[in-house]
């Protein structure tokens, strides 16, 4: 009994080394972008189609390896460790952490790419279902009472961060600025949220799957994606009168690219998304483009016109919106705990 | 006198076994827990895992990136069971077969890492071996890999099924005593003697339950392989983690058609154990 | 091992396997975890007690404990008695039914979520049934006690099983000779006898229990003060990298877990010992 299990043991590190040298020995170019949820199906193709790209450029065959989870969380990972060659995250503020955790990249990240470092841009929409039971059109119609909202959690939840702010965005342009009144605004949304999942994507299943709520606060590219793949005739998007302009930033991680010898690659990578070719899969992908005209005119033509404002101009950037909203203790935990 | 060993006989015979009724509703209300709670569930991972067919079904499992989850799977639970095996035999030994003081507390310790949450024992290794950790730095001189690569994968597995064979072993063997293998001793046998041919024999079963679980556990664990896998497509994305991508993405067919060969590995390894029984047996 | 102070025992391996269990705990188990002490103790004792003493986590904690020691109890009873059925009794298909007690440890816990979500949701198969009662199971406290007795249920099987089986009926036997009836038997001579190992299952889903999280969030609706469980606040704060704060609040939880485990085995040696004599 003893001799066998000594012998799988040995024959199991041995495999297990084996597997590990493989992996360091591998000799073509491979690069990490470690990204958040609902960029999956973009970087799957957009992964094939720069691959063909640098190809024809240099001849080297590069290999992009994707890691996909919520933004907070996979902001995480690289700041303990793990050696993304581009990070692509959902919202600005988790990368300055890594910036500031790290030092792997200046803290003038954002300014290194066009654009504040967004390629494509998106905004925050209703989905509600099939001939809109509950008569939903704006802001207004979904605090009332009797209308089930889904939407995850800010605290672990990226999207869910741009759907608060959407909603006190709102709130405070159409109160003129009056703080009590948008608090009491966002109370009364939240009041309506019946389950908190942890990320879109669960939030989206739960709306869908469970046929639970009767609106799903969802990023415009995700909206689209649940229409067209889960479920066309079931499901409507409704735009609101105002929403934010939600930018999911990324960048080059400097000092792992250095590392690994991969800065150029990456680099190029990054800038590939600002082309053409970039922009028509963003677009196809129902991201909104930066440079519309590179676009196919019908993927397009699916967005509808919204007035869209930015963090900055409301919130004064990511850094402060995060402190005073989602921070603990912030606005988000007073609507569920009363501050003394 | 023979009226009387009859009834005795027959009385004896009655309080061996329940009443019938009772045995029915034992039966009854086990099979009826196990049906709500585990036969149902089951069944609703089959039902969705086939939805579109057996075509989607095999497609989802052979496709590139589910082949090498299952690979790390494997391997993963290939070094971490046969580790804790050993631990697991050693600390039964040193326990049930000896007195000394503050042995409840060593056996706390041992039952700890059931208690810790999935969580915290993801966190605590990369507290201990992330970029902002202690020994991260150092590591990342010396370009060594543990967290975010296979060996952090192994570490917290072992971490997580850590108790399973010794907590298994350690009431079997104390409820066998010393007796035996006193007895032994005195016969003249050597310490490993004593240990293959008294101790094993009595306690197999154990060892067997003990491993089944920890390698189903060491296979099919999710919170605390997510902290430190860092979820590299193809290369860090055990089984569970490979469940979860795919459900992610929307294809359910998929991410349950995985799922079910977790399941399928679970009867295996106790088909894997009635095979043995039998061998054993005869 | 100069804290273990040891016994005379005529039998070998004492210092083999004391030293090997002694090194490989500590490798394992308690080096990682005196980290997370190490960075709890970091904070400030205010700090700490900011963050371990709030509504939000003081509501969490009675909730992950409260439906832990809930789904604990429901595996305990219905545990002991699969594994009665499962060892005493002739069974068609028995194998079968062996086979799946192991399952919530094969099934990875976000499978098992997902799936008990959509059985209990109002729209699933048993949540159908449910709903017009006025019973909502999923994204409620009840979910959550679900959950837990799903991922907790092996343990109560799996070591009450293996002492039924080596027990001896001998004993039954004198029991019901000397005109005990088969109650009797059960209470005085079967009980007593697997009541460690019971007790050992019992603990173990408990503390499982209160640490579960990847099946746990997928049907508890996570709403502050009502349905959140305090693995979920330790992810909030990670996401805040507060890694601090997160560690406080793992410290506690490993803290009452430690005495809960602690406390049951040292009932279990007592009455051992008291037994002995």
């Amino acid at each position: 009994m003893l001799r066998i299990n000594l012998k799988t043991i040995l024959a199991m590190i041995v495999i297990a080394l084996f597997f590990t040298t493989n992996y360091a020995l591998a000799k073509e170019i491979t690069l990490l972008n470690v990204s958040y949820d609902p960029t999956r199906e973009l970087y799957r193709e957009y992964n094939e189609a720069f691959t063909k790209h640098w190809k024809e450029k240099t001849n080297d065959t590069v290999t992009v390896r994707q890691s996909h989870g919520g933004a907070g969380k996979q902001a995480r990972s690289v700041i303990d460790g793990l050696e993304a060659d581009v990070v692509t995250l959902a919202l600005a503020y988790d990368i300055d952490v890594i910036a500031e955790k790290t030092g792997h990249f200046g803290k003038d990240w954002q300014s290194r790419l066009p654009h504040n470092s967004a390629p494509y841009t998106s905004t925050i929409v209703f989905l509600v279902r099939k001939g809109n039971p509950k008569g939903i059109k704006d802001w207004d119609d979904i605090v009332k009472a009797g209308v089930s909202i889904i939407t995850p959690n800010p605290k672990t939840s990226g999207g869910a961060r741009w759907n608060f702010l959407a909603a006190w965005g709102y709130a405070l342009k159409k109160s003129g600025g009056d703080e009590a009144t948008t608090r009491d605004f966002v109370t009364r949304l939240y009041k309506n949220v019946p389950i908190l999942d942890s990320g879109a994507r669960g939030s989206t299943t739960t709306f869908v799957k469970r046929g639970i709520g009767d609106v799903l606060l969802s990023w415009e590219n995700e909206a689209f994606l649940a229409v067209n793949e889960l479920g066309p005739d079931q499901f409507e998007i409704i735009v609101p009168s105002v929403s934010i302009l939600a930018e999911p930033p990324v960048t080059v991680v400097d000092k792992v690219t250095q590392r690994h010898g991969t800065f150029e690659v990456a680099k190029a990578y990054l800038e590939y998304l600002y082309s053409p070719v970039g922009q028509k899969l963003a677009a196809k992908h129902y991201y909104r483009p930066v440079s519309p005209e590179h676009a196919d005119p019908v993927d397009i033509a699916r967005f509808p016109k919204v007035n869209l404002f930015t963090i900055d101009e409301i919130f004064g950037g990511w850094k402060k919106a995060q402190k005073t909203h989602f921070a603990d203790g912030g606005t988000f935990d007073q609507i569920y705990v009363p501050s003394r | 006198m023979t009226t009387k060993t009859a009834t005795l006989s027959s009385t004896s015979h009655q309080a061996l076994t329940e009443p019938k009724a009772v045995r029915w509703l034992l039966t009854g209300l086990a099979l009826a827990f196990l049906v709500l709670f585990l036969v149902v569930p089951l069944a609703a991972v089959f039902v969705q895992a086939l939805e579109k067919g057996l075509d989607a079904y095999w497609a989802a499992i052979i496709e590139p990136d589910a082949l090498a989850a299952i690979r790390l799977t494997l391997i993963v639970a290939g070094i971490s069971v046969p580790l804790n095996l050993v631990f697991g035999i050693s600390a039964a030994w040193a326990i049930t077969k000896f007195k000394f003081r503050g042995k409840a507390f060593l056996i706390t310790l041992i039952d700890l890492p059931f208690s810790v949450s999935p969580v915290i024992s993801g966190l605590i290794y990369v507290l201990l071996f992330g970029l902002q950790g202690w020994l991260g730095p150092w590591l990342s001189a010396h370009d060594i890999r543990l967290i975010f690569a296979v060996p952090g994968i192994v570490l917290v597995t072992i971490f997580v099924t850590f108790p399973f064979v010794a907590r298994q072993l350690i009431p079997l063997m104390q409820a066998q005593g010393v007796e035996e293998e006193e007895a032994a001793m005195v016969l003249g046998a050597s310490g490993w003697q004593i240990f293959f041919r008294v101790t094993m024999p009595n306690v197999i079963w154990g060892v067997l339950y003990g491993v089944i679980l920890c390698n189903a556990r060491a296979m099919g664990e999710f919170g605390a392989v997510s902290v430190v896998s860092g979820h590299i497509r193809g290369l860090t994305n055990t089984l569970p983690l490979h469940v979860e991508i795919l459900y992610n993405e929307y294809n359910f067919v998929a991410a349950f058609a995985v799922a079910t060969l977790l399941a399928l590995l679970a009867i295996l390894t106790l088909v894997a154990k009635a095979l043995l029984e039998k061998k054993v047996r005869h | 091992m100069s804290i273990f102070f040891k016994q005379r025992s005529v039998l070998p391996g004492f210092g083999l396997t004391m030293g090997f269990t002694i090194l490989y705990l500590s490798l394992i188990v308690l080096i990682p975890l005196s980290g997370l002490l190490f960075k709890t103790a970091t904070l400030s004792w205010e700090d700490f007690w900011g963050a371990v003493a709030s509504a939000r986590v003081l509501a969490s904690f009675r909730l992950t404990f409260g439906c832990a020691l809930l789904a604990a109890m429901i595996n305990g009873v219905f545990g002991l008695m699969v594994a009665w059925v499962l060892v005493r009794y002739r069974l068609p298909g028995k194998r079968v039914i062996d086979a799946l007690v192991d399952l919530p440890f094969a099934l990875p816990t976000a499978v098992a979520g997902i799936t008990l979500a959509g059985l209990y949701a109002g729209n699933g198969w048993i949540g159908q049934y449910l709903e017009p009662l006025g019973i909502k199971i999923a994204y409620t406290p009840l979910g959550i006690i679900v959950a837990m007795t799903f991922i907790g249920l092996p343990f109560v099987v799996r070591t009450v099983q293996p002492v039924l089986e080596d027990m001896e009926k001998e004993q039954e036997e004198a029991a019901a000779c000397l005109g005990a009836n088969r109650w009797q038997t059960f209470v005085r001579v079967i009980f007593p006898a697997i009541t460690p190992a019971l007790l050992t299952g019992f603990a173990l889903a408990y503390a499982r229990a209160i640490g579960e999280y990847g099946s746990v969030i997928f049907i508890a609706g996570n709403m502050p003060m009502v349905s959140e469980i305090t693995p979920l606040l330790i992810i909030t704060k990670l996401e805040q990298y507060d890694y601090a704060g997160a560690t406080a609040i793992a410290t506690v939880m490993l803290v009452f877990s430690f005495l809960i485990l602690l406390t049951i085995n040292l009932i279990q040696w007592w009455s051992r010992r008291h037994a002995e004599r």
